[in-house]
């Protein structure tokens, strides 16, 4: 892949004109706060403060309920992510049929640990909760793609395809 | 409608989709139209079969043939063969199917034989994103009936009769819950679904959406019209992208159909169901949570009294069930009270769903009616355990249930027996543990999770959890000493006498259970740092067996930290100070030489 201009999503204008528009959609309605920050991760990959204040503001909510919902659901990122989520099952059927063993493998081939970035912004490595495919335990997604019947050496070659 | 000579059902369920099933369903259509056979043949894509260990699952009709593992290179084969000359392609059938020369019907196979499918009864057998094929399964019949016939006393009547009780964990009479919130006063109210699904190892509410989006929507209705609501919400986590689609496709349609908005079906009815998607937190299961969440809020719950049925989303009276629960409502319209009453024991009518996974050949989705014994679902059922190993124990209720050992194996699924026993019916995930698991490591596991989603209100949760956790990775990195057991015990019962909901209450149990059943495992760790499953990696030493060890030197070149050493002919050493217990070595060794102790 060519080497892509790298720039945060906040220095990018139409990102906000954007969030505008969803602010303008929901604004007044009630209970709206929670899908307007989906909505906002969508557009921006994460939610960073200034993207929180203007919610806040657009909302007419105070900021600390924004930032308090903000961080207490695990799908709403403050930090920017990686290229790629790998998303490891660590349900219970995952566990019990070895996926601890993919972890510590991912962790050492990514040299990150959970919740954590790839330097160089490719991966972000992340623990979910049954995937609904327990028949092929133990199973990790990748962005859409699924992943099953995993054995630790299988890892590098699976993560190859995205480097 | 047209008439096809052969009907091709392909399962679109997450496991089946997850296993290529999209591709597969592709290749059909493609080759299909390659022979030119569209007028003949009928390609569906259907929810879950159940059986996702042997996916993607293809039945065609009307022989029943039902194939399995089926690659998108096998297709060609299935078209030219069993839908072009009429011969079933045996090589791809799902071997238990086959009975000498004879197709067995699918309820014949054993993995089906002892179900029973009440609120999966459409799942796998017809398109979950086509209105009018449900309303071909007599959908949207039990709406009109209540509609039309039946006063909104009679219809909760109904209910109680049929002795339906929630299926979301906590087993409350559904008739009598529906009653509280008829007799709320209050001139708005509210209808919601609890599609949070947090067991972290479970997908029976997910199936249920994925394949029978409707059902879900009519019983909604149903009650809507029962409690004297217009409104209704289904709360849906946001990490079911598949059952969030299908919802949204089906709600449409029945709008556009009249079957929901206003005025349905000229009655003068009116309701109306949206979606709300949640973003990711454990405790939003739970009733009060969940409103909160619902309004945008963070998700803690709230004392209780009042209680949603009084002062629920909005502070109005509100009505929350489980997927499972709506599931079952428009059969026990259609067919009855006592029809329903009539499957399952004096005190746990109807059927349930279970997601079997864990160490057990036969993985998937299974509803039997209440009162089958744990021993049918595991051997029966679910086929036992993989590899020849001896079955240990299986997990019910997640992280707020407990495990039902080998020596109890005929327990009857029941609420109140399970809840003797320890454990208790919880949402449906039910996992299995051969001898292979630790149960101190379970334990572990399960309070790694309640932990990690503990939010935060309440102290004897916030706090309690994680000295619970801290003692038993203590234990289980050999450091327990005498007495743990006990400190153990009595956090567990104070946490369970305080903390704020259900959460808390009931985080202990894994724990609890697991001390019931296997006291001599955490013994072992405490006392003898052993491990008797050899799971806990602290506890363990691999060792070389010299005696079979043959030099080849495949161990040494793969440990990543360089930790074994060896010359040609004499066996290899590993330096147990530098090991870090990976396993590596014992996964390489191609002469088993390689143990752990
Ligand atoms: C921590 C916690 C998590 C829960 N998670 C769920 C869930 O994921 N799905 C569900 O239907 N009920 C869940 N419940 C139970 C709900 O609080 C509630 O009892 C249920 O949705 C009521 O519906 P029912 O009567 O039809 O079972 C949970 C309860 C607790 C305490
Ligand atoms: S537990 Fe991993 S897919 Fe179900």
């Amino acid at each position: 892949m060519a080497v892509k201009e790298v720039r945060d999503a906040v220095d990018i204008p139409e990102n906000f004109e954007r969030l505008q528009e969803v602010i303008d959609e929901y604004k007044g309605k009630s209970g709206s706060l929670i899908p307007v920050l989906q909505k906002a991760q969508e557009i921006f990959g994460y939610l960073p403060l200034e993207v929180q204040k203007k919610i806040a503001e657009g909302l007419k909510v105070p900021m600390s309920r924004v930032y308090g919902v903000s961080t207490f659901y695990a799908q709403f990122a403050l930090e920017p992510r990686g290229e790629h989520t790998i998303g490891l099952c660590m349900g219970t059927a995952c566990y019990v049929r070895g996926s601890n063993k993919i972890l510590e493998k991912l962790k050492e081939e990514l040299g990150i640990d959970v919740g954590g970035t790839t330097e160089d912004k490719k991966f972000t490595l992340e623990a979910t909760r049954c995937l609904g495919a327990c028949g092929l335990a133990p199973v990790m997604m990748i962005d859409e793609n699924v992943y099953g019947r995993l054995k630790p050496d299988m890892i590098p070659d699976i993560l190859n395809k995205y480097r | 409608m047209d008439i096809f000579r052969s009907h091709i059902l392909i399962c679109r369920g997450t496991g089946c989709t997850s296993s290529g099933s999209d591709q597969v369903a592709d290749a059909f259509d493609k080759y299909i139209k390659e022979e030119g056979l569209e007028q003949e043949v009928k390609v569906v894509r259907t929810g879950c079969f159940g059986l996702c260990e042997v996916g993607p699952i293809v039945i065609v009709y009307p022989e029943g043939a039902f194939y399995s593992r089926v690659e998108e290179k096998d297709v060609q084969e299935i078209v030219k063969e069993h839908l072009v000359k009429g011969r079933v392609v045996k090589r791809l059938l799902y071997q238990e199917s086959l009975d000498k020369d004879r197709i067995k019907s699918l309820n014949e196979v054993e993995f089906y034989k002892k179900q029973m499918r009440v609120a999966l009864r459409n799942c796998g057998v017809i398109d979950p994103e086509n209105i009018d094929e449900y309303i071909a399964m007599d959908g949207y019949k039990a709406l009109t009936k209540v509609l039309t016939e039946m006063t909104r006393e009679q219809v909760i009547e109904e209910v109680k009769k049929s002795g339906l009780r929630g299926r979301g964990g906590a087993g409350f009479p559904t008739g009598t819950k529906w009653e509280f919130v008829y007799n709320a006063p209050g001139d708005k109210k509210y209808v919601c679904c609890n599609a949070d699904e947090g067991d972290p190892g479970a997908f029976m509410d997910r199936s249920v959406l994925e394949g029978d989006p409707h059902s879900v929507l009519e019983a909604m209705a149903i009650a809507g019209y029962a409690v004297g609501a217009d409104q209704g919400y289904i709360y849906v986590r946001a990490e079911y992208p598949i059952a969030v689609r299908r919802l949204q496709i089906a709600i449409e349609q029945a709008r556009n159909y009249g079957l929901l908005g206003e005025n349905i079906l000229g009655t003068g009815f009116n309701f109306d169901i949206d979606l709300k998607i949640g973003a990711g937190a454990f405790v939003c299961g739970e009733e009060t949570a969940l409103l909160n969440s619902m309004e945008g809020k963070r998700g803690t719950p709230r004392p209780r009294p009042p209680f949603p049925a009084n002062k629920g989303l909005w502070g109005k009276p509100t009505l929350l069930n489980n997927v499972e629960t709506y599931a079952n409502i428009c059969q026990i319209i259609n067919k009855g009270g006592d029809w329903f009453a009539s499957i399952g024991t004096e005190r746990s009518k109807g059927t349930k769903i279970f997601a079997l996974g864990g160490k057990i050949n036969n993985t998937g989705l299974v509803e039997i009616p209440m009162g089958t014994t744990v021993r049918e679902v595991i051997y029966d059922i679910g086929g036992g355990c993989p590899n020849g190993k001896a079955f240990k124990a299986v997990q019910t209720g997640g992280p707020s249930g407990g495990c039902i050992p080998a020596e109890l194996i005929d327990t009857p699924i029941e609420y109140d027996t399970l809840v003797k026993i320890g454990s208790m019916m919880g949402s449906g995930g039910m996992i299995v543990m051969d001898e292979d698991n630790c149960m101190v490591d379970i334990a572990k596991f399960f309070l790694q999770f309640t932990c990690d989603e503990s939010c935060g209100k309440c102290t004897p949760c916030r706090e309690g959890t994680k000295r619970m956790l801290e003692l038993l990775e203590k234990i289980t990195e050999g450091k327990g000493e005498e007495g743990d057991i006990e400190k153990l015990q009595t956090l567990a019962m104070n946490i369970k006498d305080s903390a704020l909901c259900a959460l808390g209450q009931t985080a202990p149990n894994p724990i609890l259970s697991t001390i019931r059943y296997f006291r001599d495992e955490y013994e072992a760790h405490i006392k003898d740092k052993r491990c008797p499953a050899g799971v806990c990696a602290a506890l363990l030493n691999y060792i070389i067996l010299e005696d079979k060890c043959k030099a080849c030197g495949i161990c040494a070149k793969n440990c990543p930290t360089n930790s074994i050493s060896g010359k040609p002919k004499t066996p290899y050493v590993i330096n147990q100070d530098t090991c870090i217990k990976c396993g590596v070595c014992m996964d390489k060794c191609p002469f088993g030489a390689i143990i752990k102790k």
